[in-house]
């Protein structure tokens, strides 16, 4: 009897909580999946600020493989792990960033998006964003390499959504994992861009 | 035990189904009320000057002094609000230039899962000057039927203070003079 309460109400709350709220540009019209509510975090960081923040080199939109040392003593550097291209949050997130170039420049900051899908499906995804200025980096194969060995490739194949500040010697200076559901405000990543003047 | 479970289903359907509509609801249709919003007086005197509002507190959209007010449903986040948010600033111009429209006519901008600070930096980069709310938890975007963005709705208040939606729609503003007969042909000015 308690099994089955438990079971009607655990039903209605999901019915209740999932929400299509994020991804609702017109932009994207109908083309964006909803996977419904996520566990929120589904992984272990292996690194944390003040580590050096492990060195990869991953294929980008552009043609070119970037390098995160390519960017060593020249530019401080955000990375944007966001879980899936056509999803609801992760279609909001990027072109947000897109406009706020203002605030990564005036920090002398790059910003590195990365996803595990591979680069035909980021470039068909992001052309609906418009222009973007960062570059888009692909972490398909070896599947997740990259998310794994920073601790964010969650159970099911896709990354986090986690953002990584890296100054210009190669030290973390702010790791955090966000719940999957939610996009990170904007003015939290902003704080701790400015914190690296210090 | 069956009947229990069934009767007990249907309590908990009776209880939830307000939530339930919360937060799945119609955008708002013409003809009809715009569904209760309430939206903090802002701290700075020209908007509330604009807005006919005093003090501090919360007011609800029809209490904006005007005889038609626009809303704009949008977001920091969304590519298509972006390339119109300058359109948008252009209509507000013609709007403010026309004696008979602006006292009439306002207009005010929600932004769906916008956060104060994600609302402040999209009206510097834009240079907005009409007022910009935040919606950071998506609650007003809840009760307006989870619309995607751009999105514009407006309603006509009457004498007595009731209101009625006269437009509502999908879309950015595109094109202003366009926008400016639309706006002028359902507020009837």
């Amino acid at each position: 009897m308690i099994k089955n309460i438990k079971y009607i109400i655990s039903v209605f709350a999901v019915a209740v909580l999932v929400s299509p709220a994020f991804g609702l540009s017109d932009v994207y019209k109908d083309n964006i999946y909803n996977p419904g509510e996520l566990k929120p975090v589904d992984s272990m960081l292996n690194v944390k600020a003040g580590d050096m923040a492990p060195d990869f080199t991953l294929p980008s939109l552009s043609g070119e493989r970037i390098s995160l040392s390519d960017f060593r003593g020249k530019k401080n550097v955000v990375i944007s792990f966001i879980p899936a291209a056509w999803t609801p949050v992760c279609s909001d997130q990027w072109p947000g960033y897109n406009l706020a170039r203002i605030f990564f420049d005036e920090n002398d900051a790059i910003m590195l998006g990365i996803t595990v899908d591979n680069l035909p499906t980021l470039y068909a995804w992001t052309n609906q964003m418009g222009k973007l200025w960062f570059p888009v980096l692909s972490d398909f194969w070896p599947h997740g390499a990259v998310a794994d060995i920073y601790g964010v490739l969650r159970t099911s194949g896709v990354t986090e959504r986690a953002l990584f500040v890296i100054d210009k010697e190669g030290i973390i200076r702010y790791a955090v994992v966000g719940d999957i559901n939610k996009r990170p405000e904007l003015g939290a990543l902003v704080m701790e861009l400015k914190k690296l003047k210090k | 035990m069956r009947k229990v479970l069934i009767g007990f289903a249907a309590i908990l359907f009776a209880i939830m189904t307000p939530f339930y509509s919360f937060s799945q609801s119609a955008p708002p249709s013409e003809g009809g009320v715009l569904p209760k919003i309430s939206l903090p007086v802002p701290q700075e005197q020209e908007y509330q000057q604009y807005l006919g509002l005093k003090g501090g507190g919360t007011f609800l959209i029809p209490q904006i002094e005007a005889k038609v007010v626009i809303v704009q449903i949008f977001s920091m986040y969304c590519p298509h609000c972006q390339k119109d948010a300058p359109v948008a600033n252009e209509f507000f111009s013609k709007l403010s230039k026309d004696g008979n429209l602006k006292d009439n006519i306002k207009l005010i901008g929600i932004g769906a899962g916008n956060s104060d600070f994600e609302i402040d930096f999209f009206r510097k980069q834009y240079g907005i000057k009409f007022p910009l709310f935040s919606d950071g938890d998506f609650s007003i975007h809840g009760i307006l039927g989870e619309v995607r963005t751009p999105y514009f709705i407006a309603i006509k208040i009457g004498k007595n203070g009731t209101h009625k939606v006269v437009y509502s729609k999908l879309g950015g503003i595109n094109d202003p003079d366009e926008f400016l007969k639309i706006v002028k042909n359902f507020s009837g000015f």
